[in-house]
């Protein structure tokens, strides 16, 4: 399997490197992570995007995006607004087709297999791929303990041992020993932060490959932004992680690999992906280096 | 750099070749509701229906079952059921139109216009007697109803939108069952308060007054989801100019409300138009041309129409009454259609 | 981690801020709050009017105006009433039992279909579809009275044959002789199909309340249509569909002209909702209104101000459900 993966990885390092002047391949230092990691041959080979554009009617909003997300890493995607990071992001779990006036090109490649193939099962690829919003949206419906479950519900999943998977949940997105004792209690009565928490137990119940987080911390305080990233560090381990953005330092802190988007009034494109180290460090674009200096955004 | 644009597409929508396995199954559906019907003591249009709902139900389930599984089958059962709700929602309404138009066309001609039923009886042909006088009597009954609830419709509508004051939830409410009054209650009041201790006498007045009441709901309401359309920038560049709020209503909100407005009028009229119970009651109802509300009893185009169906029993009188009801869905078509346009352009 | 203050400034108090309104807007106030105020007065009104000519009936009836079936004036050589008996509890019960089959039949078509207009139909046939449903909602109640008499009769008899044929042992489908024709079940059928096209629409409007952001979460968790309409859309909108359902109550309670032309408006409690006679009481009022003397009409007015009182009730209920839960959460 993880030779298999491992020759996976370098064929797409030559295409990428051929087709695009990325200056250094994701794929190649995540594939050294990936291996030195034990267990996570489980992850697949991660998701991958090949000539990703998109529309809303006729404006092209994101412009010939190629970027891969090698399983068990962390990818924070940066930028500054209107740059497309978001639509990129919804496009990763079919999200993006809510939209009536959508539409896209390219390729979304979840273990080898393109999302967007004719005959594809939406609902299976959303199962796989989970999503954290930007505002906390728990089933106001359902109490805390239904919510996490909410998924299984939803997809028609049949597990026995629910109570385990509740807690398990509610252990890896850090909210357990707030809400153990009030399972019972309704979704709303949680603060921002902990809701935010519940949605990602919530995402995390169905067991998904990969997880995209659009700005999950954007309405939260200081503190719950702490306890989501402590979060999203622990669950890095058992998968892989998309996260869109706008704080600079929160990219910093919780992510492997950062991308930068921007639009110069035209399509968003994807201007630089790197380690995230180096692009706070040693950006190879000056448009880069003028954004995470702060000299606009 | 010369990058190359794909095409953009939508890869979520059903491929041709989704539609033809879809086209395929209702049609093979259809087959077998026709062979059902045959083979088995199922008859008539009901049974082919069910027939077919059956079958379609099993065959759309069957499939989504085979290519995506369980949830995807079960799925697909509740876009059946939603579509066919959908058809037996249109279905009376196809009927009713081709049923107005099939039967009503003939008693169409051009006397209508100038020819009362003063004279005509029910043997008489058709082209002996026409609806003038229902014509001219529902015009000025529901232009007299315009003239009462017009201003009063207005008023509850910017006391809700503009003043907002303490009392404006209650007179949401209000509003609302106002609008559920059933009508022949409004005809009831009518003869109360009016008709017995003053007047004595039956008039087109009264249906005005008693189609008031069902108008005002209407206009009120409409009004006030148009206000509610206008942008509170607009109101407040309004005052910020130093104009009071009299002022900023009269010359700011409602010009820029006008054919909102309109629209109200025009769904107010569809509203009491083809009212028919209050006017049983109170108009009278008379068969020769009266243009005086205020005396004598009046016709009008319900009326006309009842009276053709329910006292008449000859083919010419169905053939009045259908010609009639012709004629009354045209209005309703036509202001239907009248404020749609309106309420499709821009509001301002 | 809390800092304890140990003593908090007092605030200073809020400033009052008034503008007094200029003379002529103190006018405006006053003539638009006065026209507000009309839906109270007119609804007042006709409580009052009625009031004082029924009131009578009901002091002599009392309950029994409610609970007895029986309508008879006798009256001697001179014209004089010398005996009366009201009682509209067969219509009250013809009333219910018409527009319970309108809502059992109409409220689950009008939900499905608002569902389909909601989730399935995208684009011209959205927008076509709604027009012509919001166009049918406009539809005079004549119109559909004498297209249920003459064109729809026909197949709802056949209907009501084919269950009293199978059903027939259940004594609500039974029928003491075989006439299906203007039964109350025609009747209900026909409210149906005037109150789907105003069902329909407050449901489309609920459902496209429903908050964007749980429909996506659902979404996003690997729901397919249904199970995110069972776990968001239906919850959130229950209320409301049920106001809606109300509002078809209260119009299908109060339709006269309709009711009279399909149903045979006979004065006897019917339960048999297959057998052609029945009534409710506004197409009561109609019928006998034609040959009421002046003391039978105040019998009339009473039943005018029990149908009134009725549906305002059932249309606060109605309102009270919307408002509660149209906008809001659970």
């Amino acid at each position: 399997m993880t030779d298999s993966q491992n020759s996976n990885n370098n064929e797409k390092d030559e295409k990428m490197t051929t087709s695009h002047a990325t200056p250094a391949s994701l794929s190649s230092v995540a594939s050294a992570r990936t291996l030195s990691q034990p267990g996570t041959a489980l992850l697949g080979t991660g998701l991958e995007t090949r000539g990703v554009h998109a529309w809303f009617g006729k404006k092209h909003v994101l412009s010939d995006v190629t970027l891969d997300f090698a399983a068990g890493t962390v990818t924070a995607l940066i930028g500054p607004s209107g740059c497309g990071k978001s639509t990129f992001l919804r496009t990763l779990n079919r999200m993006h087709e809510f939209i009536p006036t959508a539409a896209m090109a390219g390729e979304v490649l979840l273990d080898g297999k393109d999302i967007y193939a004719p005959g594809t099962d939406v609902t299976k690829i959303r199962l796989r791929v989970g999503m954290v919003f930007q505002k906390p949206n728990p089933f106001p419906s359902m109490t805390i303990g239904q919510n996490v479950l909410s998924g299984l519900k939803l997809a028609q999943i049949k597990k026995s041992d629910t109570d385990d998977l509740l807690e398990s949940c509610l252990t890896r997105a850090g909210l357990w020993s707030e809400v153990k004792d009030r399972l019972g209690e309704h979704g709303g009565a949680l603060s921002g932060g902990q809701q935010q928490r519940l949605c990602i137990a919530r995402s995390l119940a169905v067991e998904p490959q990969v997880l995209l987080m659009d700005e999950p911390c954007s309405a939260l305080d200081p503190g719950s932004t702490f306890r989501i990233e402590e979060t999203i560090a622990e669950l890095a381990k058992t998968m892989t992680i998309v996260i869109v953005t706008h704080n600079m330092q929160q990219a910093a802190r919780v992510s492997d690999y950062t991308a930068f988007f921007l639009s110069d009034g035209g399509p968003g494109e994807m201007i630089e992906a790197a380690p995230t180290s180096r692009i706070f460090s040693s950006p190879q674009d000056k448009r880069t280096e003028d954004y995470v200096t702060g000299r606009f955004g | 750099m010369n990058k190359v644009i794909p095409a953009p597409s939508k890869p979520w929508q059903p491929t041709l070749v989704d539609k033809f396995e879809d086209l395929l199954i209702i049609v093979g559906s259809l087959g077998a509701a026709g062979a059902i019907v045959k083979l088995t003591g199922l008859n008539g249009k009901l049974g082919f229906f069910f027939a077919f709902f059956f079958t379609l139900l099993v065959a759309n389930f069957a499939f989504h079952f085979a290519k995506r599984g369980l949830q995807a089958a079960k799925d697909s059962l509740l876009q059946v059921f939603t579509a066919m709700a959908i058809v037996v929602t249109l279905i009376p309404i196809i009927s009713i139109v081709a049923t107005v138009v099939s039967k009503g066309y003939k008693g169409l001609h051009w006397g209508l216009l100038t020819k009362d039923m003063a004279l005509a009886s029910v043997n008489d042909p058709i082209a002996a007697g026409g609806l003038l006088h229902a014509l001219v009597g529902t015009i000025i009954m529901v232009g007299g109803a315009l003239i009462i609830s017009f201003p009063i419709g207005v008023l509850t509508a910017l006391y809700l939108t503009e003043i907002n004051g303490k009392l404006a939830r209650p007179i949401k409410f209000l509003v609302q069952a106002m609008s559920g009054v059933p009508s022949i209650v409004a005809g009831l009041f009518i003869l109360s308060s009016l008709v017995y201790p003053v007047t004595k006498a039956l008039s087109g007045l009264m249906g005005s007054l008693a189609l008031t009441i069902l108008m005002i709901p209407t206009i009120a309401r409409t009004s006030e989801e148009m206000l509610r359309l206008i942008p509170n920038e607009l109101r407040e560049a309004g005052v910020a100019l130093g104009g009071t709020q009299w002022r900023t209503v009269a010359g700011v909100v409602l010009p820029a409300a006008k054919s909102g407005l309109v629209t109200a009028i025009i769904l107010g009229i569809a509203r009491i138009i083809g009212e028919t119970a209050p006017l049983l009651l109170v108009t009278g109802g008379g068969d020769a041309l009266n243009t005086n509300p205020t005396s004598g009893a009046m016709g009008s185009l319900p009326y006309y129409i009842w009276k053709a169906f329910l006292t008449g029993g000859t083919p010419e009188a169905f053939a009045r009454a259908w010609g009639g009801m012709l004629v009354l869905l045209s209005f309703i078509f036509i202001l239907f259609g009248l404020a749609r346009y309106l309420s499709g352009r821009k509001v301002g | 981690m809390a800092i304890e203050l140990k003593e908090r400034p007092t605030p200073p108090p809020a400033r009052q801020i008034t503008t007094k309104p200029r003379r002529s807007d103190q006018v405006f106030r006053i003539i638009v709050t006065i026209g507000g105020m009309a839906s109270l007065v007119i609804l007042g009104l006709i409580a009052l009017f009625l009031s004082i000519k029924g009131m009578h009936i009901l002091v002599d009836e009392k309950f029994n105006f409610i609970t007895e079936s029986r309508w008879e004036v006798i009256t001697d050589e001179t014209g004089n009433v010398s005996e009366a008996n009201f009682g509209i509890g067969a219509m009250l019960i013809g009333t219910m039992l018409s527009a319970a089959i309108a809502i059992l039949v109409g409220v689950p078509i009008s939900v499905l279909s608002a569902l389909y207009l909601t989730f399935y139909a995208n684009g011209k046939v959205k927008k076509i579809l709604i027009s012509v449903i919001d166009l049918m909602a406009a539809f005079p109640s004549l119109l559909f009275g004498f297209w249920g008499f003459f064109i729809f009769m026909s197949s709802a008899e056949y209907w009501a044959k084919l269950i009293n044929k199978y059903l027939g042992f259940i004594p609500l489908f039974d029928v003491p002789t075989p006439i299906f024709e203007r039964s109350p079940f025609i009747a209900g059928l026909v409210l149906a199909i005037m109150i789907i096209p105003i069902v329909t629409s407050i449901s489309r409007e609920i459902f496209d309340q429903t908050p964007l952001d749980r429909v996506q979460a659902a979404y996003a968790l690997g729901a397919t249509k249904l199970a995110m309409i069972k776990a968001v859309v239906i919850p959130y909108g229950r209320g409301g569909i049920i106001g809606g359902a109300m509002l078809g109550l209260g119009r299908a309670m109060g339709e006269t002209v309709a009711v009279y032309t399909v149903l045979n408006v006979v004065y006897q409690v019917n339960w048999q909702i297959l057998f052609g006679a029945g009534g409710n009481v506004a197409s009561l009022i109609l019928l006998k209104f034609g040959e009421a003397g002046p003391y039978e009409v105040d019998a009339l007015m009473a039943a005018g101000l029990i149908l009134f009182l009725l549906t305002l009730l059932v249309n606060a209920v109605a309102d009270l459900l919307i408002n509660r839960f149209g906008g809001k959460g659970r």
